[in-house]
């Protein structure tokens, strides 16, 4: 029972440090399948962490913290677009300039506006996204096997979490079910296709590039306004690159992607379990060692195992008409 | 001319005039085109053609002039513009999505509202009426991207169809095609014309402007030169008024006077990037004094055998006999040991391989040679000879323009043809292969450039002519052999080869075992 209450733990653990990364990594599946690279998810994420935290300390409300957390992803969104959609620039540069720009401007602006070396001030529970219990969480909590699984996996998390398990069907269902999925994955392929088809590429890739802004602001929100109660210079550590890992480990595919977040975010749960404990035989892992996990498993994985992960035919390429 | 005479006609351009920067692609063109009938559009490449139809079609917007649908004027800004005209165009580059279902690319652009379940089951059933009225029957389910080039090329017609098209244009729709496909492809566009659709095909191949169309207009320069009807002019005619000048459309040559072989191929198996063997168990061998032709439908190891060739790819098993010298799988040779064996080779694709088109052209005209001492001083190239080397092989290919220092990018297809031609050419080699040796060149080069390949030959060198024109083969070669799936599926001397044996041993097929005579 001791270990079934200890793996709880840690798939709730999972669950939790596994929600940015899916929101990320399908805001990523949005831009890359339309063909925009975008190595920009971690600035986007920073940015919106910045704002919403910010927002929702003024206003004292976690909705408008979370409006202001997407606007701001959104406008990054937009100006890697501008970038890349209206001047063909390279999606690289374009996509490193906004981690660059997000990095430091959340910082000089956080000094300017509450002189607290780059940090927002701590955000009251009532600014923040709480946990919600769900009805007959703490009743069922003593059953064996499912009272644990419904009090403690369930239920007890934030609005960001479940939204991000619903992000994946919904995304899934956009991508294959609606007419905007179909033209999505077509002008990532072959933008050409699409053009000749009568439709505007150029139009058809903003859209997509403001899906990336919105889910990553989603995650940008979560970052400091429901797992932490504020915003840390630099906090989302990495995050917007594991989703990336994750976004090409998972193939493109919305429900490939969720697996391949949920099993960095495990890593991760696992990483903090097992600090300074002695393995038997082994000794203490380094905690860098399993941080590493993530990258060392889609190279490895992707190199043989799991087999090729064919990218968008068109990513990366701007839409050029010849002449 | 057409049955309803008194209709307007179905397309009326008048006064288009199109100017890229410095380049004055399409001047003051008109031109009229009846209801249901089938027009050709012929002229060199660079004519302006595909820009002629890319304005008909919305790609691009005229600088001037005006576009008549079915005698209504009408605006034509985007290709949506053109489909709203009832106008559908089937690229030379299919625009298709690779990954997509037939079905799915079908409807790509004309989904019929914003969930796809209920367009995509209208699509199906409307899908199997167009399939069953024009004889275009492709499995809609099929991932697009596994299925043969002339079934891709139904998936674009469909699409055109799907949309309601009345108008259909085709820019050199045959270029991929075995000439089986090709007929099928014309009794499908004859079924078309029967349903009142009307057709504009472009192509630079005379004989289809004979088999299938009405009428033909002539570009030349960006300018319409010459509207005629089809019962009533010659491909001679057609070609002259092309080029300007009369042409050759015949090689004119002697008979072959071949000698002992010059390069020999045994047993030889070659793959490819992906490890797949795109060559299987051939042998034949090229005799000085002959050119050989290897005819087949584009990607049946064709590519795969002349990089082997050249060195440029590994054998995998069997080997290769050429000046007294073996390539094997164990003995590797690179493409300066083969130059150094006297092989030269005109690669399939001189802009990927050939040349560097970002280079000036006295440079590209020494690619592969550039060590050569004559080039060298003791430290530094020296660029005066190789200007002037240049500046000679110009001036005997007839290269315009002759200006050594301009960009090989900045030279049309044809002469940028013939830079790289006379660079292997000069060398005098014993064994020359060249791949696709007119591919995008223009009519009066090809006839050029056969000249010269005859003459390399009756000066006793051993060529080997790989092309997907079959009318080129057909007219160079002194002996075809047809590779079909990495093998040789036949020979034949070239004055017995006729264009409907050749197809079908193109296709696989032994025209021995049909007993079923074409008439």
């Amino acid at each position: 029972m001791e270990a079934f209450g200890l793996f709880i733990l840690i798939l709730d653990a999972t669950l939790r440090v596994s929600t940015p990364l899916m929101l990320a990594a399908l805001a990523g599946l949005f831009s890359e399948r339309s063909g925009i690279v975008d190595i920009g998810l971690e600035g986007k994420m920073l940015g919106a962490a910045f704002a919403a935290a910010a927002a929702a300390y003024v206003t004292g409300s976690p909705i408008v913290g979370l409006a202001a957390g997407v606007a701001a992803s959104m406008l990054l969104a937009l100006l890697h677009g501008f970038a890349c959609i209206t001047h063909n620039g390279n999606q690289v540069v374009s996509g490193v300039a906004v981690n660059i720009l997000a990095a430091g401007l959340s910082v000089i602006l956080g000094i300017a506006w509450f002189a607290q070396g780059g940090q927002t001030p701590q955000l009251p529970e009532a600014a923040r996204f709480t946990p919600l219990v769900w009805p007959g969480a703490d009743l069922v909590a003593g059953v064996p096997l499912l009272g644990p699984i419904y009090s403690e996996l369930i239920s007890g998390h934030n609005l960001i979490v479940y939204l991000a398990v619903l992000a994946v069907p919904a995304t899934w269902w956009v991508l294959y079910r609606t007419r905007f999925g179909l033209r999505l994955r077509a002008v990532g392929e072959s933008p050409e296709a699409v053009d000749t088809a009568g439709i505007s590429v150029t139009w058809l890739r903003y859209r997509a590039v403001l899906c990336c802004g919105f889910l990553c602001g989603l995650a940008g929100t979560y970052l400091s306004v429901a797992h932490n109660a504020a915003f840390i210079k630099d906090m989302s550590a990495g995050k917007g690159f594991i989703a990336l890992a994750a976004l090409i480990f998972g193939k493109w595919r919305p429900v490939p992607v969720m697996g391949a977040c949920l099993l960095f975010g495990f890593l991760d749960a696992v990483a903090v379990r097992l600090q300074g404990v002695e393995l038997p035989g082994i000794g203490q892992i380094p905690v860098q060692f399993i941080q590493a996990l993530p990258y060392l498993l889609t190279v490895i994985l992707l190199a043989g195992f799991i087999g090729k992960a064919v990218a968008p035919r068109a990513i990366g390429v701007p839409y050029l008409k010849e002449h | 001319m057409g049955p309803e005479g008194g209709a307007p006609p179905a397309i009326e351009l008048t006064g288009i005039s199109k100017r890229f920067g410095a380049v004055q692609a399409n001047r003051d063109i008109s031109l009229t085109v009846a209801k249901g009938t089938i027009h050709g559009i012929v002229g060199e490449n660079g004519a302006g053609k595909s820009t002629l139809m890319s304005i008909l079609y919305g790609f691009y917007r005229a600088d001037s002039g005006e576009i008549r649908i079915d005698g209504e004027p009408c605006r034509i800004h985007a290709p949506r513009d053109a489909i709203a005209a009832g106008i559908g165009m089937v690229h030379q580059h299919f625009m298709l999505v690779d990954t997509f279902t037939v079905l799915e690319n079908v409807v790509l652009g004309a989904e019929g509202g914003a969930l796809l379940a209920a367009g995509v089951a209208k699509a199906r059933a409307e899908l199997q009426r167009l399939e069953r009225d024009y004889a275009l029957e492709v499995d809609i389910d099929a991932v697009t991207g596994t299925l043969p080039v002339g079934l891709q090329q139904r998936v674009e017609i469909l699409k055109a169809l799907y949309r309601g098209a009345r108008i259909l244009i085709l820019d050199e729709p045959t270029g991929v095609l075995t000439p089986q496909e090709a007929d099928h492809l014309f009794r499908i566009l004859d079924g078309l014309r029967k349903q009142g659709v009307t057709v504009i095909l472009i192509t630079h191949k005379l004989r289809e402007i004979m088999a299938i169309t009405d009428t033909v207009s002539v570009m030349r320069r960006g300018e319409m030169v010459a509207h005629l009807t089809t019962s009533e002019t010659t491909k001679e005619q057609l070609a002259e008024s092309m080029v300007g000048r009369k042409v050759l459309l015949q090689v004119d040559k002697k008979p072959a006077q071949p000698d002992e072989p010059a390069l020999a191929v045994e047993h030889l198996t070659v793959a490819d990037d992906a490890g797949i063997e795109r060559v299987r168990d051939i042998g034949f061998s090229v005799r000085a004094g002959e050119i050989v032709g290897i005819a087949g439908v584009a990607g049946n190891g064709q590519s795969e055998l002349l990089e082997a060739l050249a060195g440029i790819r590994p054998v995998r098993q069997g080997c290769v006999r050429l000046s007294g010298a073996e390539i094997t799988a164990e003995q590797r040779r690179d493409p300066k040991e083969m130059r150094r064996l006297r092989l030269a080779h005109v690669p399939e694709d001189r802009q990927r391989m050939g040349l560097l088109t970002q280079f000036e052209a006295n440079e590209s005209a020494i690619l592969g040679y550039h060590d050569d001492p004559a080039y060298n001083g003791p430290v530094l190239m020296n660029r005066g000879t190789v200007v002037k080397d240049c500046e000679g092989k110009m001036g005997l290919y007839d290269v315009r323009p002759d200006d050594p220092l301009l960009k090989t990018g900045g030279f049309s297809g044809g002469n940028q043809q013939k830079i790289v031609l006379a660079r292997e050419i000069e060398r005098d080699p014993d064994v020359l292969l060249v791949g696709q040796p007119t591919r995008g060149v223009d009519i009066g080069a090809i006839e050029f450039i056969h000249r010269r390949l005859v003459a390399l030959r009756d000066a006793g060198k051993a060529i080997l002519v790989v092309s997907v024109e079959l009318d080129e083969i057909m007219s160079l070669a002194d002996r075809i052999l047809v590779m079909f799936d990495g093998r040789i599926v036949g020979e034949v001397a070239a004055a017995e080869a006729t264009e409907t044996m050749l197809g079908l041993m193109m296709a696989g097929i032994d025209p021995s075992e049909t007993q079923e005579a074409t008439p």
